[in-house]
């Protein structure tokens, strides 16, 4: 049995933040259905990222949504609001991600909706939390990157501060919101009472930086100083990077100077005897690093190193990823189908329970796919209210 | 708060450095009680692992960040007396983390099939670095190497920089997250079947989850994402999303249309693009864009954008940012007395329930520091 398995979510969730959430829950064994507007619905649908389209739609709209259903509804409408009630009433998560107040306005906050269902768990990410002067600005990831003080930690110090490529603080608000929901379900199982969970992207990634940031907040709040060459995290010293070789790139993680020095026979090295000086001089030995690797292929340095246990890998794209063994190993990769019949490659859930891959088969669905469905199995149909 | 929604639950962490413990503070914050079981000599390594140098009282501030909120229990694994004393926590325990190489506990006897035998309801979470399987399962499980083998650093910086990494250990981070997921799910299939589960997570498992929009858009266009040239934000999106030098400062600005940018920031030369070439000519409008902005200070330029509504920040650092009210109306932040007597400022638990945000006083323990206690009360005291 899968271990979310009768658990029921209506996710009024858009994009990214509250749908990965959303999609972990479903992989792991819950009934998640998407409340979207009937016309639009999740604006993640109109997305088009890269010029890359499936069916009309952005593939991220598809990697995100696959497994999840979609009920099409008009929430200023009166009786459909009422419909998506009675299926509130009946559901054990409510998720969404709207702006502070928007919710209110449609009588669906966790005030009313704990009228109607007590036992429910309502969980809500905001870019910013419910109040300050900053709660009603778009909750987007990269602002969020840019306020949070994330984007002086990558790339090197003369270039400008350096967003991560990928949407982390989306990432990371879902598996918060996941994280509480799944606490608060556990805590419903005891107790059997519902919770209201917040989170905020802002939180979510000054967590995210919890480390570093505990370290500013105690030594006199100096500023994190990228390294001047191959940055790999600016509280780290030399070699920590990446670097270039003769037909590559070699990642170097913690490792001792001297026997670097050694190993890689470069003489230029070996002065730097003295433990401290590796972060103090961190960019002066980068600098020879650097200058050494491009002499030799990415494999020869690798033959040397992996053998003496240095902490070193290849760098690999895409390309040169998928044809790794040990990246085939994993079957990662997952084929999903739409109710139109077309197939995608995504990935899977990357949590195994008792052994087992969860590769739920289902795509994403159409807006609206599965009203009908809904309405019979939660009785919302008109005929059936009168029984 | 009255009841944290892990309160009664037993955690024991087996697990050192980052992943597996950022999963077991996240448990304690919620509520669960979290024992460290340590070696005598040294402990979780991250004990001795500093940045920047900074140490309370005989650890690192860093093991000290990680490892608030929990109870340390030594004891030497391959001694058959202290390994007795361990299985007996073992029935008691609810969770159990561990996030040793492959193989490692199994030499131990502490493999997922005996801790079944000892205690069939216990949730029993092993994070690895590559599976435990195939050619790279013995490899060491380090954050910067999971991000350079699994793609991820050709996301960020610029189209001609090297491969980039990013400047914090998201792998670890990451990995521990999905741990707390995994757990917590098995928690909840237990109070309705009785039975434990087993719950494996690899680094590299989650590296590849985390790029899962690039990914699927890679296997529909059999492309590889490209970093822009010039002001790179996002290798999926188009022009302007990244991040722009201005006259005082830097801002960041996403999705946007190139037209109402263009009019809002009086651009003429922005004026001759629109949102159908957004992304097939996204270095050049860019390069155009960021010209443009090196003229005037950041406040000038986003008072004229959020006129409009249109996206775009101030880039803080931590200075900045923590004099803003909108980061001190979080309260993010805490102050843990260690049992030594020395204060440490570190950051809270970033969910809230029931409108309520989570603190926690208790600091992060001496080695051992919990051993005879929990000997008492545990293991000799029933």
């Amino acid at each position: 049995m899968k271990p979310l398995q009768d658990i029921i979510v209506v996710d009024f969730s858009q994009f990214l933040s509250g749908p990965s959430a959303g999609l972990r829950l479903a992989d792991m064994g819950a009934q998640v259905i998407k409340v979207e507007r009937t016309g639009v619905g999740d604006i993640c649908r109109q997305l088009y990222v890269s010029n890359v389209m499936i069916e009309g739609e952005s593939t991220i709209f598809h990697a995100i949504n696959r497994n999840k259903q979609s009920y099409a509804a008009d929430l200023k409408n009166e009786e459909e609001l009422e419909k998506v009630k009675r299926l509130i009433a009946q559901a054990d998560v409510l998720l969404h991600n709207f702006r502070p107040g928007v919710m209110e306005r449609l009588g669906l906050d966790y005030e009313t909706v704990k009228a109607i269902n007590p036992q429910i768990i309502y969980a809500e990410v905001s870019g910013y939390g419910n109040e300050g002067p900053w709660k009603d600005l778009p909750g987007q990831d990269l602002l969020l990157q840019a306020v949070s003080g994330l984007t002086w930690l990558s790339s090197n110090r003369s270039d400008n501060p350096t967003p991560m490529g990928v949407a982390v603080v989306d990432i990371l608000a879902g598996t918060h919101i996941a994280q509480g929901i799944l606490a608060a379900l556990y805590q419903r199982t005891i107790t059997n009472e519902g919770s209201l969970v917040q989170v905020s992207m802002l939180e979510s990634i000054l967590d995210f930086q919890f480390e570093v940031l505990t370290c500013f907040y105690n030594d006199g709040r100096e500023l994190p100083v990228r390294s001047e060459i191959n940055n790999g995290h600016a509280y780290l010293s030399a070699p920590y990077g990446i670097y270039k070789t003769a037909d590559g790139y070699l990642a170097l993680a913690m490792g001792n100077i001297v026997q670097l020095a050694t190993l890689l026979q470069c003489d230029a090295l070996q002065q730097f005897t003295n433990t401290a000086e590796w972060f103090v001089k961190r960019d002066e030995i980068k600098t020879i690093l650097a200058e050494h690797l491009l002499s030799r292929k990415t494999e020869d340095w690798l033959a040397v190193l992996e053998p003496a246990d240095i902490w070193c890998a290849k760098v690999l794209d895409y390309d040169t990823l998928v044809q790794e063994n040990g990246y085939q190993m994993l079957n990662m990769e997952l084929k999903v189908k739409t109710s139109n019949g077309l197939s995608i490659t995504t990935t899977r859930c990357p949590i195994r329970i008792d052994g087992e891959l969860y590769t739920s088969d289902i795509g994403a669905p159409l807006l609206g796919e599965h009203n009908e469905q809904i309405e019979l199995q939660f009785g919302l149909k008109t005929s059936n209210i009168e029984l | 708060m009255s009841r944290l929604p892990l309160q009664g639950l037993l955690v024991l962490e087996f697990s050192q450095y980052l992943s597996g413990p950022s999963a077991g503070l996240r448990l304690a914050d919620l509520g669960a009680r979290v024992i460290k079981v340590e070696r005598p000599q040294g402990g979780d390594a991250c004990r001795r692992l500093s940045i920047k140098d900074l140490w309370t009282d005989d650890s690192s501030l860093l093991f000290h960040t990680i490892n608030r909120n929990k109870e340390s229990y030594t004891a030497d694994l391959k001694n058959p007396e202290d390994l007795v004393l361990v299985k007996k926590l073992i029935e008691k325990a609810d969770v159990l983390t561990h996030n040793f190489r492959p193989g490692i506990m199994e030499k131990i006897g502490l493999g997922y099939p005996e801790v079944r035998k000892i205690n069939p309801r216990i949730i029993y979470g092993a994070i690895s670095g590559y599976g435990k399987e195939g050619p790279w399962k013995n490899r060491p499980g380090q954050d910067l190497l999971l991000q350079s083998m699994s793609g991820l650093a050709y996301t960020t910086g610029n189209a001609k920089d090297n491969p980039m990494p990013f400047g914090l250990a998201i792998a670890d981070n990451l990995c521990g997250s999905q741990l707390v997921q995994g757990i917590l799910s098995a928690l909840i299939r237990r109070h309705k079947t009785g039975t434990g589960a087993l719950i494996e997570i690899s680094l590299l498992e989650s590296l590849l989850d985390f790029q899962f929009e690039l990914l699927t858009t890679y296997h529909s266009s059999g492309k590889l994402p490209k970093r822009s040239k010039v002001n790179n934000g996002h290798p999926l999106l188009h022009a302007p999303y990244g991040i722009y030098a201005t006259a005082d400062g830097h801002i960041a600005i996403a999705m946007v249309d190139i037209k109402q940018l263009a009019k809002a920031i009086g651009c003429n030369e922005l004026m001759a693009y629109d949102q159908k070439v957004a992304f097939s000519l996204r270095d050049e409008i860019k390069s155009v864009l960021a010209k443009h902005l090196l003229t005037q200070p950041s406040s000038v330029w986003l008072q004229k954008m959020h006129a409009r509504d249109l996206w775009a920040m101030e880039v803080l650092d931590w200075k900045r940012l923590t004099e803003q009210e909108a980061y001190s109306c979080l309260q993010m932040e805490q102050t843990i007395t260690t049992s030594k007597g020395k204060s440490i400022t570190t950051t809270r638990c970033p969910i809230r329930i029931n409108g309520e945000r989570l603190y926690s006083s208790k600091p992060a323990p001496q080695l051992g520091e919990h051993t005879e206690a929990i000997n008492k009360e545990l293991i000799k005291g029933k």
